[in-house]
């Protein structure tokens, strides 16, 4: 990148910085005529100068200056007024300048205020696209908090600058020349007294600022360190936790603030001293102006007038003077932050633009065996990992690689993938380097999946669609307000040097996954989930979550069958007692009594839980049968219960777990609440106590907790009460609650809620997985399995994926390389995570995937077990960083080389 | 059948009988009722021993699996415990429990079955007396078959 600074934006944005400096000289003609006429104001008609005679007119808008070295300049003759007109017109002419110029500084400040944003736009831009470039040996070194900090705050304060990297030293430069000259033309004496302070401050200045730059480099780079500390903390806060080292990482964390404190410190002390000496040097000159045009006056030598107009034309002198010495350590700080990021994002070896290059159209297939030529890797130490290896992968074979612990086969694979680069020879597809291919080749024809798995922050289908977004492949059609803001953004990017590439288009290449659009995608992703053995998980989570109804209307639309379904099936195995349904005119006993009265979910927060208790209208509902009065005084006796019950366990004792509607905190406060209520009548009993008592009762479920508090007159007032509930719903609550209905799918409820629909009995304790089973089979036998399973894959990941288990996260980076279906699919011991069962399993369904279709796709495969490798038409065995063995997996075993050694 | 019917069941279980009444109480809250039909299966020889139950009502069999297939060798009435030696030695289960009858259990998580003992000595010894007791007949059955051979 352009080291310098001033170049860089001189280079990208020359003709607009020419253009406002155009704007910015021309805005001095109304800035300088308005100096002229507060003399001419206070001189002409208030002291009436030039009016002597009464009816004197004079001539306005005579525009004539006494200039050094031209002489007199005369602009316009003007028109002859009077003394009072004169005056107004002068005030108008004044106001109408005032006006001029604050239009001039408008159109100047937003245009420099864009052209700061492009600017940061694009430098921010070329950082990332720069970090997309690096070597992979780059990213063993850096942590990546601190190139975001770098991208994101580093670089900020550049967009702040970059509008005023010409333009301000000139706008002010001019002001201050203005002013200055203006100065000199009224009377050169004084003009010298602020020339001489001028060449103080120009001076002294910007010296006692150099440490402010060494110290601002200072603060960069330990703010920078801060952020990748901080970063590594949050990656790795399990090995914090583990080793009991959270106080060491907080000993480090306040070293480092420390530091920064002082460093900033050192720098706020700095800036004040310096902004004192700048104020007392600012100062210094009207001092003189008073003291010495003062005395001038009082000899004659002076007019007032031309005091005034010295005094007030030196008032816009030491505002540009600050400004431009406050520009100039701008300057210095930004161009020192600019170098400190550039030096960072400088990087040799950098992969050139064109192996990046967007390619829309499908590559040809890679038909040339893929080999390495002498190849040898080396790790960052040095050591070698391979060395000097040759051998070929034809297109088609299933090769094995076997390796000792320090075999070296897991680089080869990555040398494969490009992860790794050759320290000397090469890896090829026939005659073409690899390295040399775009990427739109080997990222296309090539797949590779390792145990080391990366997933995006996203749902489950997006990373699993990840590896078929190559290019943009539609143009996405705009109308109206979208259609303008569209067009807006392809100028904004093309203006910041950025690529206009849409990313709401559809970037998913169907072609590659052998699909032919989006409506049999699916087909395809479902047979790469079975083939890495992911489907019954993802269909789990699918249960578990909450449909997104606009996307999965097959599953809303046949729900009342699905639950019909479930039920003639637990009849038909002697299982209704395992699940109680739910009815609109029967009480629920495995249910809570809150969930019996409710008798919905709850879809916003006003009936949710706790809430609603203290619902009002929910409360009128319950006064009406007196329902409130029995659900307070049986919450009275829940209370009491619980107390007495764990009243005396330590709060974190297991037992807690059990009590489902307190928790160990709250055992305190209903002790005083239950002491303070005990006679009280229930009349005298607050609002809020009372919801807090009857918030007991809500999650009171009788079969559970057994407290025998529910009777059958309670059951049927609770049935009542759900339906005068329903029945005056205000519109404010329609909203909040989706009502259950037999007939009806319920949104806010998970998937498997709505194919319950009702409550599995808590007697049962295997009742759970039978009934999962059941709705497994249930959803095959209705067509709905691919729906559900499409219901889970909608699931987001996590950051980096870690709300999936590890083995999870291996399967789905094996789907996803699958999915693409590769000329070459490269799989670096990918299944580490698994037990070998399920490593065998999968084995045996990918490469079986592999020749689905007539398919021949080249395999490679670094395996964790030499016994797999007997699944392969070539296994190729490594050890100490040689290629040692050679052949079949017969043949192998037949020899008596290390293969045979590692098999038995 | 409500809490205080549990407790009034668990009194009457030796292993309990030493155990105050509110205790017996917590006890019962905090472990899981559960039903089984007849023939249904508590646990298995050879699972992970997670809990142990109380028999509520209805009677059980022990089965110990064999080259001949499972063999009968005890019944469970009601008021007997089962399954606590694998919680004890944090061993798998070394029989199989079938429900004989409809049947009602308290099922007992294991870490809540350590804490009581833990607090309750009084249980804690009368764990050990049944243990020793039973011991004290296994060695009588041994040394009979032995004698016998």
């Amino acid at each position: 990148m352009e080291p310098s600074l001033a170049r860089y934006i001189w280079t990208h944005t020359k003709r607009q910085q020419v253009w406002i400096l155009l704007i910015v000289v021309l805005s001095m003609i109304p800035y300088f005529l308005s100096f002229d006429l507060p003399k001419l104001i206070v001189n002409g008609p208030i002291q009436g100068r030039g009016f002597e005679q009464p009816g004197a007119t004079r001539p306005f808008m005579k525009l004539h200056y006494d200039l050094p070295f031209i002489g007199e300049v005369q602009f316009f003759s003007g028109f002859q007024l009077d003394r009072t007109a004169t005056l107004f017109a002068l005030s108008v002419v004044f106001l109408l300048l005032v006006i001029i110029n604050g239009l001039f500084k408008l159109y100047i400040n937003t245009y420099k205020g864009r052209l700061g944003e492009r600017m940061l736009r694009r430098i921010r831009f070329d950082l990332v696209d720069r970090v997309l470039r690096f070597p992979p040996v780059y990213f063993k070194r850096v942590k990546s908090a601190e190139v975001a900090t770098m991208v994101k705050d580093e670089v900020e304060p550049l967009g702040g600058f970059i509008g005023d990297a010409f333009v301000q030293p000139v706008l002010l430069g001019g002001q201050a020349l203005t002013a200055m000259l203006f100065i000199m033309v009224q009377n050169l004496w004084l003009g010298m007294i602020a020339v001489v302070i001028v060449v103080i401050q120009i001076v002294l200045i910007p010296r006692m600022r150099r440490r402010l730059i060494v110290l601002g480099r200072e603060r960069q780079l330990t703010a920078r360190a801060l952020s990748g500390r901080v970063g590594e903390i949050v990656d790795g806060i399990g090995a914090v936790h583990v080793h009991d080292t959270s106080n060491y990482e907080r000993a480090d964390i306040a070293a480092r603030l420390g530091h920064i404190f002082k460093i900033r410190f050192d720098l706020y002390q700095w800036k004040f001293m310096v902004k004192f000496l700048n104020n007392i040097l600012a100062q210094l000159t009207p001092f003189l102006f008073y003291m010495i045009g003062g005395y001038l006056v009082i000899q004659g030598r002076l007019d007032v007038g031309q005091l005034v107009a010295v005094i007030s034309a030196y008032k816009d002198l030491p505002g540009p003077m600050k400004e431009l010495i406050d520009w100039d350590q701008a300057r210095q700080d930004v161009q020192v932050k600019y170098q400190q990021v550039v030096e960072q994002f400088t990087v040799v070896d950098l992969i050139a633009p064109r192996i990046g290059a967007l390619t829309i159209d499908d590559p040809d297939p890679m038909t040339n065996p893929l080999s390495a030529i002498s190849l040898s890797i080396a790790d960052d130490g040095g050591a070698m990992l391979l060395d000097r290896i040759s051998f070929q992968v034809k297109p088609g074979e299933t090769v094995a690689l076997v390796s000792t612990a320090t075999g070296g086969a897991e680089a080869l694979a990555e040398a494969f993938a490009r992860l790794n680069w050759p320290h000397s020879g090469r890896v090829a597809s026939g005659a073409d380097d690899l390295l040399e291919l775009p990427e739109a080749v080997t990222g296309r024809r090539i797949s590779y999946a390792s145990s080391d798995v990366f997933l995006f922050q996203a749902s489950l289908r997006d990373n699993l669609l990840y590896g078929l977004k190559h290019a943009p492949l539609t143009s996405v059609p705009y109308d109206g307000a979208a259609a303008d803001q569209h067009r807006w953004n392809i100028h904004e990017a093309r203006r910041s040097g950025n690529p206009d590439l849409d990313i709401h288009s559809d970037w998913i290449s169907y072609a590659s996954a052998g699909a032919t659009g989006p409506h049999d995608l699916f087909e395809a992703v479902r047979r790469v989930l079975d083939a890495v053995v992911l489907s019954r998980d993802i269909l789990d989570l699918g249960l578990r979550s909450s449909a997104d109804l606009t996307r999965h209307t097959e599953l809303a639309r046949r729900i009342v069958e699905l639950r019909a379904a479930l039920r003639t099936r637990l009849e038909h195995e002697g299982l209704s007692g395992l699940v109680v349904p739910f009815e609109p005119g029967a009480y629920n006993k495995e249910a809570t009594i809150g969930q019996n009265l409710l008798f919905g979910a709850a879809a916003g927060p006003e009936l949710a839980d706790r809430a609603l208790a203290a619902n009002p209208y929910f409360a009128s509902v319950l006064r009406q049968d007196g329902l409130d009065r029995t659900l307070y005084e049986m919450g009275m006796e829940i209370a009491r219960q619980a107390i007495e019950l764990f009243a005396d366990l330590p709060p974190d004792h297991q037992f807690f777990q059990q009590l489902a509607f307190m928790s160990a905190e709250e055992i305190p406060a209903y002790e005083t609440l239950l002491q303070r209520l005990k006679n009280r009548p229930y009349e005298a009993v607050s609002e809020n106590d009372r919801a807090m008592i009857v918030t007991l009762s809500f999650a009171y479920i009788e079969p559970r907790h057994r407290f025998g508090l529910l009777s059958d007159e309670l059951m049927s007032k609770i049935v009542a009460a759900r339906n005068r509930f329903y029945e005056n719903l205000p519109p404010e609550l329609q909203n909040a609650v989706e009502r259950y209905d037999p007939a009806k799918y319920i949104a806010a409820a998970t998937v498997m809620d709505n194919v319950l629909f009702g409550r599995v009995g808590n007697n049962h304790p295997d009742a759970p997985d039978r009934i999962r089973s059941i709705v497994y089979d249930i959803l095959d036998e209705l067509g709905l399995y691919a729906e559900v399973l499409d219901v889970g894959l909608d699931f987001n990941v996590g950051s980096g994926g870690r709300r999936l288990t590890g083995g999870q996260r291996q399967k789905l980076d094996v789907a996803r390389a699958l999915l693409k279906r590769p000329d070459f699919l490269i799989l670096n011991r990918p299944l580490s995570a698994l037990d070998q069962r399920m490593q065998d399993k999968v084995l045996r369904n990918v490469l079986e995937e592999a020749r689905r279709d007539g398919h021949s796709q080249a395999i490679v495969w670094v395996v964790t077990n030499p016994a797999m490798a007997m699944m392969f038409d070539r296994v190729i065995v490594f050890d100490s960083g040689q290629l040692v063995e050679d052949g079949t997996h017969e043949t192998l075993l037949a020899g008596n080389g290390i293969f045979k050694e590692l098999v038995s | 059948m409500l809490l205080k019917d549990e407790v009034g069941m668990l009194q009457r279980v030796p292993l309990f009988s030493g155990i105050e009444p509110t205790k017996l109480k917590l006890l019962a809250f905090t472990s899981d009722r559960v039903s089984y039909s007849a023939g249904q299966i508590l646990f298995r020889q050879g699972d992970e021993g997670d809990a142990a139950y109380v028999i509520l009502s209805g009677t059980a069999d022990i089965l110990v699996d064999s080259d001949s297939g499972p063999i009968k060798v005890a019944e469970l009435a009601p008021n007997s415990i089962v399954g606590e030696i694998a919680i004890l030695c944090n061993s798998t289960r070394t029989a199989t429990v079938k429900a004989a009858c409809p049947l009602e259990a308290l099922r007992i998580r294991k870490d809540h079955f350590l804490r009581l003992m833990k607090e309750f000595p009084e249980m804690t010894i009368e764990m050990v007396r049944v243990l020793a007791d039973r011991l004290n007949h296994t060695t009588a059955d041994l040394i009979d078959a032995r004698s016998a051979k």
